[in-house]
């Protein structure tokens, strides 16, 4: 049963079980164990970003290309259920809608760039998709007619989804269940769905083929595997995923702007969350998202005042070194050590370190016996 | 036996033949553009400014095709050597007011040359140190060569962001640069960007005849071609390629300081901002060609300056768009120079 859930793809390394646990757990109880506005903020842009992680993870990890477009599919989501809300009002039918017509649109755009680019080389994706991008931003910035422009749009959402929304009269557990707790479990099992599908994927004969891509491009083509359409369909299939994550983004924040879906440093942040999480494991995803948005909400406040202890020991630069601001400088020193050093990331490293343990044991078992 | 020299001989004519389809196509669009705009002065200003443009995102591009070409990586930090550049002349300006403002146009070319020099040099050193710590692990992994520079940027860019404050520095232009020159019946061009043409031309010039007449240009291209051979007649094919990636990185510093007086405005993300373009361009132009990317930059600066003129809101993807074009007419690129 629990491996056809997690499609036979196990943590591999007690620590990253217990860890994953851990994160689900508190995800899926986060409105009861911790109370308040913040932390369900935080918990539901960890679902929202462990999502696109995740997506992101398919193309970068599993099949090899790097895409700066990513964002791009993110808004599309985004801006897919804004877009609806305000227009038609907030029925479920329009929420149906905003959704069909966003996985439509960033499905066929992924393999309209896919089969312009992909086709060349794997740099030209990059290039290519990065330019799109801008251009997509460019455009949701500059239409405001169409998507509210700089200040992006404001909408409601459907009645039961409000705050003012009660499901019970009487609060459960010491929580009072209300529209914005409804809407964060929605958001918090259609991330677990996205997650487990795409945990099939990656593991499916299809994942096979993509990894095999990655390894050697010309041996998988040579097999008979036609790489630009595999390419093309992970491409997709991201894509999709992405704009899935940005319609909960949507959903939650009741808001949709250029800054919390397009902007380039959420692209940023998706890179240092799959590569510090481990590429070519979807549970690095999880465990980077977690750490870099738990990090990002709280850890700034820390280097913050570091910062002022800095400025009061008399240290030039340490204080401005060390501002919140500054935290992007320290996160690109760890983002290059880690594309170095453990290019796995945290997932791979636990597993090796898991397996290297279990050999050593497996050969001081053998060892004694033959002694005997 | 003959046969085999023949064709080794046509080959050796062959290689100099120019394609001038692109050049007449970069022709054509100007052509074009003449009877759907309507006034000839308008046109020929909007030519030359197109042109001044062109030139300076040419010298801005030229670095990272170079590199690419040559030493096969590419160089996503290349947009933050045009900050560092850009923001280095301000150690030049700030001490040398005088210099800017003083009528004289001798001083004026001076403080000119000396944040060009400056500029140079600083992002030039940046480079050696990027190549050493940053891409020399990574070599060959295109990959990784992408993240790994991508953070070198980001990094990059937070180191200027400590030193020199978020907020945007409007710098001066020298005093004899500013404001237009009528160079005929109601066509008035830039002073500056007059200036920007001469030195894409030189910028353009020195690297033709770098690599195709100077001895270290031979080593460079023979390098490209057959890196083991070249270090089996005994060059270090390392310490070229170093200096190809410092020398790239310094004209990066170059299109900054171009840049930077062209827009008055130093903000930390203007070489993140106009990395895009220099991708499309170089994507256009066909990676690792020089004279692609000369071509490639017009054609985008006549193309975003006609239709920003007929039709603004297409303006905003006009890039995008031209880069389509070509692609899908030749999908390597204007000038294609690297085996797939």
């Amino acid at each position: 049963m629990l491996s056809r859930v997690l499609s036979g793809d196990y943590p591999r390394s007690p620590i990253l079980t217990a860890a994953l646990l851990v994160i689900l757990f508190a995800l899926a109880l986060a409105p009861f164990l911790f109370p308040g506005a913040q932390p369900l903020n935080v918990a539901a842009k960890i679902c929202v970003f462990v999502l696109l992680v995740a997506s992101y993870d398919l193309l970068l990890g599993y099949t090899g290309i790097v895409s700066f477009a990513h964002t791009m599919f993110f808004g599309i989501g985004g801006y897919g259920a804004a877009i609806v809300l305000s227009r038609l009002g907030p029925s479920w039918s329009a929420l149906a809608l905003g959704i069909i017509a966003a996985i439509v649109v960033a499905g066929t755009l992924a393999l309209l760039i896919g089969l312009f680019s992909l086709r060349v080389r794997a740099i030209f994706f990059a290039m290519i998709t990065l330019a799109v991008a801008t251009a997509f931003l460019v455009l949701a910035s500059q239409l405001s007619g169409f998507t509210g422009g700089e200040d992006g749009l404001n909408y409601s959402v459907p009645e039961i989804l409000r705050p003012s929304f009660r499901l019970f009269d009487a609060p459960l557990f010491g929580t009072v269940v209300n529209g914005r707790i409804i809407t964060y479990y929605i958001v918090f099992f259609a991330a677990l769905a996205g997650f487990l599908l795409l945990l099939r994927v990656v593991n499916s004969p299809f994942g096979s083929v993509l990894q095999a891509i990655r390894e050697n491009e010309f041996r998988a083509e040579a097999l008979g595997y036609p790489v630009v359409v595999y390419r093309s369909i992970a491409s997709v299939v991201s894509a999709v995923m992405a704009a899935l994550a940005g319609f909960l983004l949507a959903l939650w924040l009741r808001y949709t702007g250029p800054d919390t879906t397009l902007s380039f440093a959420i692209m940023i942040d998706v890179l240092l969350m799959v590569v510090i999480g481990g590429m070519g494991t979807l549970y690095g995803a999880v465990i980077g998202a977690t750490l870099m948005t738990v990090a990002e909400s709280y850890l700034q406040t820390i280097l913050g005042s570091l910062g002022k202890l800095g400025a009061g020991a008399g240290i030039p630069f340490v204080s401005t070194l060390l501002s919140a601001d500054r935290w992007l400088l320290w996160l690109g020193i760890l983002f290059i050590l880690s594309v170095y050093f453990f290019p796995t990331g945290i997932v791979g490293k636990l597993r090796t370190h898991w397996l290297n343990r279990k050999n050593k044991a497996l050969q001081k078992r053998s060892g004694s016996a033959s002694n005997k | 036996m003959t046969d085999r020299i023949a064709e080794r001989e046509e080959t050796a004519v062959a290689a100099p033949r120019i394609d001038w389809i692109p050049i007449l196509l970069t022709v054509g669009v100007a052509l074009v553009a003449l009877p759907l705009i309507g006034s000839f002065s308008t046109w020929m200003t909007l030519t030359v400014a197109a042109l001044a443009m062109g030139m300076i995102i040419f010298i801005m591009a030229s670095g990272l095709t170079l590199v690419f070409g040559l030493m096969d990586v590419i160089n996503f930090g290349h947009g933050v050597f045009i900050s560092v550049g850009a923001y280095m002349s301000l150690l030049v300006l700030w001490p040398l007011t005088g210099w800017v403002e003083s009528p004289s146009i001798w001083l004026n070319i001076a403080v000119l040359v000396l944040c060009i020099l400056v500029a140079m040099a600083i992002s030039g050193l940046f480079g050696l140190a990027f190549e050493r710590v940053i891409i020399r692990p990574v070599y060959r992994q295109h990959l990784k060569q992408i993240l790994v520079t991508m953070g070198g940027l980001i990094i990059i860019e937070q180191l200027l962001h400590v030193f020199f404050g978020g907020s945007p520095i409007t710098i001066a232009l020298p005093q004899n640069f500013r404001g237009g020159l009528a160079i005929g019946p109601d066509i008035i061009v830039e002073r500056y960007r007059l200036i920007a043409v001469v030195v894409g031309v030189i910028v353009f010039l020195a690297m033709m005849l770098v690599l195709n007449r100077t001895r270290i240009g031979l080593l460079v291209r023979a390098g490209v071609e057959n890196p083991e051979m070249v270090e089996a007649l005994g060059y270090r094919i390392r310490r070229l390629f170093v200096g190809v990636f410092v020398a790239g990185s310094a004209l990066a510093g170059l299109g900054g300081v171009m840049w930077g007086f062209y827009q008055q405005t130093l903000t930390v993300g203007m070489g993140l901002q106009v990395l895009v373009l220099i991708f499309i361009v170089v994507i256009i132009g066909g990676l690792g060609s020089i004279g692609g990317c000369l071509i490639g930059s017009l054609l985008v600066a006549l193309v975003a300056n006609y239709t920003a003129f007929l039709e603004p809101k297409v303006a905003l993807i006009s890039n995008i768009a031209l880069m389509l074009l070509v692609l899908m007419w030749r999908p390597q690129g204007l000038y294609p120079v690297v085996k797939v």
